[in-house]
């Protein structure tokens, strides 16, 4: 394993990847708190788009229930915590655990009675969607009326329970972030990296070729729902609050792939160009709302909607392919799709 | 319980459970030809709904009259939606199509935001509280009324694809795609016409359904995933699956508001899904996969 971190990244590349490392590690000495929350959530979405990523980008199954993960993983290691007194820590463990059999459920089933493409799409919704009305009606969780996690005292972090201030659930996302990025690199440098590659591109061949498709599919969806989770666990402590209609619902599954389709699929960087392009988008609209002095709903997200549409039209690979030709990072371009 | 209110509550399932069933008829006709599944179909019905809402609350003309020029307005948005919009995306992948519909729904949902509020808006016909009753059967008048609307368009629609010239064109584009461009059908104008005719099927299923319920911006997305539930559990592209998709559904939403919670009765919807989706993954009506 040891031999794949950082191979095949250019000198160039490791070195912006330094400079942007730096600075997003400096950035909360000059940001006021209002910048730190936006990047709190470009950093959340990066880092669950890059496990969304990891399903789709790379083996190329479709999920559309992927806030079916981040769910399980919130009300896990939330409801321990608050119930039992556990330490996320130690709840963390609980959330992967938990998401990962139900991605493996889901992942069984559908392979097992060959439910693929927009078949296979729909049974993740459909499987989100369910455990949105179910947790609507388990009152150990608080059922719709929601769950609350002790109000975090901003004075001092403790970490050991993630009851602390922003800057220190920025620390935390930047450090998962970064972590999915190298790790998803080196995966796709270890031997299953190829083999999904492979089921990706074409699935009989890489049948023919000797790859265990239902082994290699079960590994990726499990993996990833075990990665989205963390992202949920970290949800749970940053908002303090979980609704079912709201962790569960399918716009928030919607809205957990945007990033990486808009930043490139199945590129190792799109989903957190992706994230910032989104995330800075939406807050710019709002700002820009505000000093107009335009307070209707609905007025943001239509030019979000027609953001999305022509970025989706003009640019079918996504941000990252072309930029990263521009920037001469040409090394990326073989994971794209590109060639599709 | 006595038995009639069971079949009370069974009866008004299987009415509404007909205009669930035109509406997925349109999502289903769409995918079974243009093989693109259309994630804003919801959010289509409810731009119809409000139409109907604007037409009865200015000039107190009756939905299920303003069937035909409502249908033809939707006809007009669909055919463009897929000549302008969709066409260009036929053969790039399925996550590229489904995130140009997402952004289309977007836009349709929030912009109804914009221009109506969050408020729900409802039509208030002279025959709202009518009712039949037939021995111990009694039903809503305007559940009776959607539903034979329902059945007459969806009559007219099979009537359409099996007769008419055009029809036939469409049905060929989808079983041979290659054939058809082979033989010289237009395929590309084809494929919006028969978007235009799905996206008129939901409508006539909005100037139903505002009988039914009550209309806001939110009710789009919920009815889109309401619609891919009927058609995956009646067969995805079976055009007499979709109805009988969503006469179970409506039945099972109204017995599982009866015996269970009405909040509830959704989840019944996703478990047959998910079962539907295991055991026929074609669906109850559909073709074994090809």
């Amino acid at each position: 394993m040891s031999g794949h971190w950082f191979d095949g990244v250019s000198p160039r590349a490791a070195k912006l990847l330094t400079l942007l490392c730096v600075a997003l590690v400096l950035f909360p000495l000059i940001a006021s708190d209002y910048l730190i929350t936006v990047l709190i959530l470009i950093l959340y979405f990066a880092y669950v788009g890059q496990a969304w990523n990891l399903m789709m980008g790379f083996a190329g199954q479709l999920s559309l229930g992927h806030a079916l993960y981040v769910g399980l993983g919130a009300y896990a290691a939330a409801a321990l915590y608050v119930h039992f007194g556990v330490s996320p820590w130690i709840g963390l463990w609980a959330a992967m655990a938990i998401a990962a059999v139900a991605g493996g459920v889901i992942g069984f089933l559908a392979l097992r009675f060959g439910v693929a493409g927009v078949y296979f799409a729909i049974l993740t919704i459909a499987f989100a969607e369910f455990a949105r009305l179910a947790f609507d009606h388990w009152p150990w969780v608080g059922g719709s009326a929601g769950f609350f996690l002790p109000v975090a005292n901003y004075a001092s972090n403790d970490l050991i329970n993630l009851r602390g201030s922003p800057t220190m659930f920025y620390y935390l996302l930047l450090a998962m972030t970064a972590a999915a990025l190298v790790s998803c690199h080196a995966l796709l440098r270890s031997r299953a990296g190829y083999y999904w590659l492979a089921i990706r591109e074409s699935p009989e061949a890489a049948q023919a070729l000797g790859v265990d498709l239902f082994r290699y599919k079960m590994y990726v969806v499990v993996l990833s729902a075990a990665m989205t989770s963390l992202g949920g666990v970290i949800f749970a402590f940053y908002y303090n609050n979980l609704f079912p209609e709201q962790v569960f619902h399918i716009s928030r599954s919607i809205e957990l792939i945007l990033a990486p389709i808009i930043g490139g699929i199945g590129t190792l960087f799109g989903p957190i160009i992706g994230a910032f392009l989104l995330t800075t988008l939406a807050e710019g609209l709002g700002e820009l709302m505000r000093l107009l002095g335009i307070d209707v709903p609905g007025v943001k997200q239509v030019f979000y909607g027609l953001c999305l549409l022509v970025v989706v039209m003009f640019l079918p690979d996504g941000v990252w392919p072309p930029l990263a030709r521009r920037l001469k990072l040409e090394q990326q371009r073989s994971q794209g799709l590109a060639e599709r | 319980m006595p038995a009639s209110i069971f079949l009370n509550v069974a009866a008004s399932g299987v009415l509404t459970g007909l205009v669930y069933g035109l509406m997925a008829l349109g999502l289903s006709v769409i995918f079974g030809v243009v093989r693109v599944v259309n994630f804003a179909h919801g959010e289509m019905m409810t731009i119809a709904m409000y139409m109907a809402v604007v037409l009865f609350s200015a000039y107190h003309l009756d939905p299920l009259l303003m069937l035909l020029p409502i249908a033809g307005v939707l006809f007009a948005l669909g055919y463009v939606m897929q000549a302008g919009l969709i066409n260009p995306f036929i053969n790039r992948p399925e996550h590229s199509q489904f995130m140009l519909l997402v952004a289309v729904a977007m836009i349709m949902v929030n912009a109804l935001l914009l221009i109506f509020g969050p408020d729900a808006r409802s039509v208030q016909t002279a025959y709202a509280y009518d009712s039949f009753q037939a021995g111990p059967l009694i039903v809503d008048a305007a559940k009776v009324y959607a539903a034979l609307a329902a059945a007459a368009v969806a009559a007219g629609l099979f009537a359409f694809f099996r007769y008419s010239l055009l029809g036939k064109a469409i049905r060929a584009c989808a079983d041979n795609y290659q054939g058809a461009l082979v033989v010289g059908l237009d395929v590309r104008r084809l494929y919006a016409l028969t978007f235009g005719l799905g996206a008129a099927c939901v409508g006539a299923a909005g100037c139903m359904m505002v009988l039914l319920v009550d209309v806001t911006p939110p009710l789009g997305p919920s009815s889109t995933l309401l619609a891919f539930v009927i058609v995956i559990i009646g067969g995805l592209g079976s055009m007499p699956g979709a109805l009988l998709g969503g006469m179970l559904i409506g039945l099972t939403e109204a017995l599982a508001g009866l015996l269970f919670t009405p909040s509830a009765k959704s989840m019944f919807a996703f478990g047959m899904l998910v079962i539907v989706l295991l055991f026929r993954p074609q669906g109850i009506l559909g073709k074994s996969a090809s």
